[in-house]
């Protein structure tokens, strides 16, 4: 495992490179602005694939806890502890980047809108998790506990996406109008897939390098760690 | 060029959300990067010291 | 559960708690009696979120300590039912006193008259869910010396359902309008805690005994 890590990182990451090349030039250059909104539009070629990946890594993050709770599949866990750093690192671009086109758009940095909310709450989940294991100090001891933690709150955040749903719709009547999204020009949506690749490939690309980071340090008392270059490290 | 950057008077806007995303995702790769190498290095240095007493 | 409410500070402390931060808005906000009216059922619905969290810290951790809650995890009994009592213990000793006292505060806070009924009942099944899910948080952290903001950042996000759906049937419940769907949103909270819950906090407890050896 350590070593498949070790061969896919680069591509992955070249991948990614090229792919973020394409989209942002497709995106930033290539791509019409919109009528409506102007060039204003342009964040969301990085404020979109930030969220689908906020949802997409919490998403992978609890399967692989559920998987190390049932199995015991010690890889599983690192898989787990290796997403939340990139994942907290998506949502809160995210919610930056949201932040920054609301601004133009609504006129206003913030509004407790209830994809935001949520988005918000899901950032304080990683948080959570990342404190959770940085508090217990045993190796053993941080991996169960915070798998629990990722897979109860796996299991809430549907919940709290429909309360706050609810809760908004209660609160805000249709006031904002959302930006109405009719079927967006293929000139525009293209970057925004190539760009959502990119993304992809970067957090697959992070979770590599942190994965082989991860095992090292676990199993550092394993014999076939002395074998390894210590330049290369392979 | 100019016209490019100016983004049609939302340069500001739309820059400042590519510096914040390329701030902090940029930053979780290179931090990744650095611990890598900082654990790769001492964790190999360490086995191999502990073979060679061995 | 008798231990609990013995030690007077196991019940009270929440209950001033609740008590005095319900008191601030008034003073924070200006004394208004519209304005207290309308922002009421937030007011209360947060200060007994907040209290219950304040509670929270010591539901396991002088079992923990004294290494009672070691021989509960070993005894062989299902650990599930256990914690289930224990969880029930702590809503007893401090959810329920700060639902009998809400009424009162509700009547500093200027809230309206219809509201009352529907108060008592959110937060009746609001605390209940709040003990449980607050339990998870708590097992979690176990085997940690001082986990107070910790505990606040593991559990708050995971409240939010219930703090919506109890303040806004008491909100409702004040302009007259029709709560079942929250009430009822907020019973199948209560029932999804209730089952689900005592299962994540057994399996905490195991993870929290093992850490502490």
């Amino acid at each position: 495992m350590y070593r498949l890590a070790g061969r896919l990182a680069p591509w992955f990451g070249g991948l990614c490179l090229l792919s973020l090349a394409v989209g942002l030039y497709l995106g930033l250059v290539v791509a019409p602005a919109d009528y409506e909104q102007g060039d204003s539009y342009r964040i969301i070629y990085i404020h979109v694939p930030a969220a689908w990946m906020s949802m997409f890594t919490y998403v992978v993050m609890a399967t692989s806890s559920a998987i190390f709770l049932i199995w015991r599949l010690k890889i599983a866990d690192v898989v787990a502890e290796a997403s939340a750093p990139i994942g907290a690192a998506f949502t809160a671009v995210a919610l930056l980047t949201g932040s920054f086109w609301g601004k133009p758009m609504w006129g206003t940095w913030w509004i407790w809108d209830a994809r935001l909310t949520s988005e918000l709450l899901l950032l304080f989940l990683y948080l959570g998790y990342m404190a959770l294991r940085g508090a217990l100090d045993t190796p053993q001891g941080s991996a169960r506990a915070a798998a629990i933690l990722a897979v109860v709150g796996v299991v809430n955040i549907p919940i709290i996406h429909f309360s706050v749903e609810w809760w908004n719709t209660l609160h805000q009547p249709a006031t904002i109008t959302k930006l109405g999204k009719p079927s967006m020009h293929i000139s525009m949506l293209r970057p925004l897939l190539l760009m959502a690749l990119a993304f992809q490939l970067l957090y697959f690309h992070n979770l590599m390098v942190r994965m082989r980071t991860l095992i090292l340090s676990r199993e550092s008392r394993a014999s076939w760690v002395a074998e390894l270059n210590v330049e290369t490290g392979n | 060029m100019l016209e490019f950057l100016d983004m049609g008077g939302y340069a500001f806007y739309v820059w400042t959300s590519y510096s914040f995303a390329l701030i902090l995702l940029g930053g979780v790769v290179l931090w990744s990067a650095l611990q890598s190498r900082k654990v790769r290095v001492s964790t190999i240095r360490r086995a191999q010291q502990r073979k060679r007493k061995s | 559960m008798k231990l609990a409410i013995r030690s007077a500070g196991q019940w009270l402390n929440p209950l001033l708690f609740f008590v005095i931060v319900v008191t601030l808005f008034p003073l924070g906000i200006g004394p208004g009696p519209n304005m207290l009216a309308t922002i009421a059922p937030g007011v209360l619905w947060v200060s007994a979120l907040l209290a219950m969290m304040l509670s929270l810290d010591a539901l396991f951790a002088n079992d923990f300590r004294d290494g009672t809650l070691e021989q509960m995890v070993l005894s062989g009994h299902p650990l599930t039912v256990m914690v289930m009592g224990k969880v029930m213990a702590h809503w007893v000793t401090s959810g329920l006193p700060l639902v009998l006292l809400s009424p009162l505060l509700g009547l500093m806070m200027q809230l309206p008259e219809g509201a009352y009924g529907i108060l008592i009942v959110s937060l009746l099944l609001g605390t209940l869910s709040l003990s449980f899910i607050g339990a998870i948080g708590a097992a979690l952290i176990v085997s940690l010396n001082q986990g107070g903001v910790l505990l606040s950042l593991l559990v708050l996000p995971l409240t939010v359902p219930v703090l919506i759906f109890g303040s806004g049937a008491v909100a409702g419940a004040g302009m007259g309008l029709e709560t079942s769907a929250h009430l009822s949103l907020l019973f199948a909270i209560v029932f999804l805690s209730v089952s689900l819950a005592p299962l994540a906090i057994a399996g905490a407890l195991r993870v929290g005994v093992a850490a502490g050896r």
